[in-house]
């Protein structure tokens, strides 16, 4: 079960790679997304797939009736759900306030905090 | 409500817990209430202060007392709703953690106090105080976490916390520093987060006192390499280790100066005391392997930090490169893996945490006075301030590690250890760096502080209560630099616990499972 | 989006969606639910509100800023992780008290305060981000 899993996390990776290495910011924040699902698939299959019985344990009892799923990795990926949301809401919002105020979606072109005729220390008084 | 009831014993925790544990969850659990009260109150510019100077004081003084109690009784545990490790999430304070978390909390209210007259009301309203104590949260809750999905979790609040710091004011060059900075820091931390699935995957668990037992019991089948190098390229991005390191010169000088300095004393170091824990405690056989990367990246480091701040005309970006530089020393005391390799990068961190802090802060009331960060236009600071120079001149002497301030002895100690094991290349390296690094400062006091002014300086007076925290932050390292002993006593116990990690495995597991 | 059928319905959508965030709120304890879920629930009706109305209006009908919430939110969360202080138990152990009220006995623990708090927290985080991206502004 877990092989097309593996399989799947890798074209996420790739994917995400890809366009992470792009210069347009949207692209790179795509990827970013990408990368999130990706990661959070792996989080999944890290925590092996065995079992449909979702971990609930019922009504009056201590212990789960029968063997139940690895409930780990779900709370692990809900927590980096959350965390890849809101990052995500906020590049988005990061990104669009750089886009309104330099005026351009391009890695390459955003040269305010390293411009590139930076002047040289003097060498002397 | 239990039909059948089952042993709790051996899931939980029934008997009570002594008060003195508190202290282990109490420093992030304090910046979080303390975090949202002043968020509550954003509108009221007047109470931040008031509210947040005493907390970081309280912070300080919770981080001492569990530093007193750490260093008297060995490592602390407490548990996460008693649940009993390793299902539970589980708080450890070792004394590395401790210490760590004592330095970043003494730079906090440093920073918070020198913001008095560095933030102004705008920025206020925008939150300054609230982010800097979510961020000590994240930063406490990093360095006394013991499980590791946890210290993930505690890196992405202090991310957070820095994201909204970062952009503290918004204008286009900080949007321009903050998206490179957020971009490749979320790169590092998801990358982290692999490491972690993967680490799961192997181990099955998540205590990280656990998996240094594990570790230890099945190292010959188990892929722990993978893990090693994987964490090592993920702290080391967030510490700016050589070749992962452009985000840190293309952000750091955006936001506000307070900002900077609390960003130079706080996130580098978060990302070399996860490589401690990781590499030296958990994985020091893979360690062992990669040294001789880790100390390439290193000197790499090391030297390519200090030949970058000689290259720079803006005071902050050339800060930003003595950072990187400060990096490569404590990279290098990782790599040696021996008690004094170890113990002097523990140290070094602690003194980087301080003076870097103060460097900016001083760069920052530098720029003030001259009315410009421009090493071509400064000028004439010694004649505006001689106090104030001479707290720079002390500065820039403790950052290049020269003594008797506290820059020195870690160096003593990384270039003795790399000695012992006949690598004098790398003792050589540390000290071309500090060579390089006092050029580069003394090349900075030259010009900014002896040369008379090349243009009119601008009015502007002394803050008295921006430079009351310089005063204490060059205190604490001409201290530590005149008095070592104690500071140097503690980070070799604190070496020792990582590298032997009985005690802290104990303190989690206290039958000795 | 702008249409009369949708202006109509949205009020009792959003209030229809709010009372059942908060259902899923309070079932979260030992079935499907919970803060989290519930919180999102609730944005999704203020974005409704929001698409139909104008961010004015949820801004006025949240009467406080989404950080406040937010941040109380967070405040109470962290708050009912203290509470096992006073018990000598860990932090964040829960506890229970059965309260008797008209005859109904009512279950009240510190992990519902909890949950509580990660609704306001995502409720307040989430409108906040929500509503700048709409407005354009600073968060």
């Amino acid at each position: 079960m877990e092989f097309p899993f593996v399989l799947l996390i890798g074209l996420f990776f790739a994917a995400a790679v890809y366009l992470m290495l792009s210069k347009f910011l949207v692209r790179v924040l795509l990827g970013v997304v990408l990368l999130g699902n990706g990661v959070n698939l792996l989080l999944f299959t890290n925590g092996r797939i065995l079992r449909e019985v979702p971990p609930i344990i019922p009504q009056g009892h201590d212990v789960p009736a029968t063997l139940t799923a690895n409930p780990l990795p779900q709370a692990l990926i809900l927590t980096a759900i959350v965390i890849s949301f809101s990052f995500f809401a906020f590049l988005l919002v990061l990104v669009y306030r750089a886009y309104q105020d330099l005026g351009t979606d391009n890695g390459n072109e955003m040269r305010l905090a390293e411009p590139e005729d930076d002047p040289l220390p003097p060498t002397g008084y | 409500m239990a039909a059948n009831p089952a042993d709790l014993s051996a899931a939980l925790v029934l008997t009570p817990v002594p008060a003195a544990d508190w202290l282990v969850v109490l420093p992030p659990a304090w910046c979080i209430l303390a975090g949202a009260v002043l968020l509550m109150l954003r509108k009221s510019v007047r109470l931040q202060a008031l509210i947040a100077i005493p907390a970081l004081a309280g912070l300080v003084v919770i981080d001492a007392l569990l530093l007193a109690h750490v260093a008297a009784n060995g490592p602390v545990t407490m548990v996460m709703g008693r649940w009993l490790p390793p299902f539970g999430i589980a708080f450890t304070a070792d004394l590395t953690g401790v210490l760590f978390a004592l330095a970043g909390a003494v730079v906090a209210l440093a920073g918070g106090v020198h913001a008095l007259a560095d933030i102004d009301a705008s920025g206020r309203r925008y939150g300054f105080y609230p982010f800097l104590l979510l961020l000590m949260a994240g930063v406490s809750g990093a360095f006394l976490t013991g499980d590791i999905f946890n210290l993930y979790v505690w890196f992405e609040v202090l991310l957070i916390a820095s994201f909204g710091l970062i952009t503290l004011g918004s204008e286009p060059r900080q949007i321009d520093g903050a998206i490179k900075y957020a971009f490749l820091n979320l790169i590092a931390t998801t990358l982290f987060l692999v490491t972690t699935g993967y680490l799961y995957g192997i181990f099955g668990t998540l205590n990280m006192a656990d998996i240094a037992a594990k570790a230890a019991a099945g190292r010959a089948e188990l892929p722990l390499m993978t893990l090693a190098t994987l964490y090592f390229v993920a702290f080391g991005m967030k510490a700016a280790a050589f070749p992962v390191n452009f985000w840190l010169p293309a952000s750091y000088h955006t936001p506000r100066v307070v900002v900077s300095a609390l960003f130079a004393g706080l996130l580098t170091k978060v990302g070399i005391y996860a490589l401690l824990r990781t590499l030296v405690m958990l994985f020091p056989v893979e360690r062992e392997e990669l040294s001789f990367l880790i100390v390439l990246v290193g000197v790499a480091t090391m030297l390519l930090g200090a030949l970058g701040a000689l290259g720079q005309s803006d005071i902050r970006r050339l800060i930003g490169y003595v950072v990187i530089s400060g990096i490569g020393v404590m990279l290098a005391g990782l790599s040696l893996g021996s008690p004094g390799g170890i113990g002097g990068a523990i140290f070094y961190a602690l003194h980087s945490m301080v003076v870097m802090t103060a460097l900016y802060m001083a760069a920052g009331l530098a720029g003030r006075l001259a009315g410009s960060f421009d090493l071509n236009s400064l000028g004439g600071l010694y004649g505006r301030s001689a106090l104030f120079s001479a707290l720079s001149l002390v500065l820039f002497f403790a950052a290049a590690g020269l003594p008797p301030f506290s820059g020195f002895w870690p160096k003593v100690m990384v270039a003795k250890a790399a000695i012992d094991i006949g690598a004098w290349w790398l003792a050589a390296a540390v000290l071309a760096t500090g060579f390089l690094t006092t050029i580069a400062l003394g090349r900075v006091f030259a010009l900014a502080y002896w040369r008379p002014a090349p243009m009119a300086l601008p009015v502007q007076t002394m803050p008295a209560g921006a430079l009351l925290p310089l005063v204490l932050l060059t205190a604490l390292t001409v201290g530590f630099g005149l008095f070592p002993e104690r500071l140097m006593a503690l980070v070799q116990h604190a070496a020792q616990g990582l590298a032997d990690p009985r005690a802290y495995i104990g303190s989690v597991f206290p039958e000795g499972k | 989006m702008n249409t009369l059928i949708f202006r109509t319905v949205a009020p009792f959508l959003t209030a229809l969606m709010a009372l059942f965030s908060i259902f899923v709120l309070l079932r979260g304890h030992n079935e499907p639910g919970g803060g989290f879920i519930g919180g999102l629930i609730a944005v999704s009706a203020l974005a409704i509100f929001g698409i139909a109305n104008g961010i004015a209006a949820v801004r006025r009908a949240l009467w406080f800023h989404p950080m406040a919430i937010s941040a109380f939110g967070l405040f109470i969360a962290c708050l009912a992780g203290l509470l096992s202080a006073a018990f000598g138990v860990p932090f964040m152990t829960g506890l229970w008290v059965y309260p008797v009220v008209l005859g109904v006995e009512i279950p009240l623990s510190s992990v519902m305060l909890f949950d509580t708090g990660v609704y306001l927290v995502v409720v307040g985080a989430i409108t906040s981000i929500a509503l700048a991206l709409e407005a354009g502004d600073d968060v």
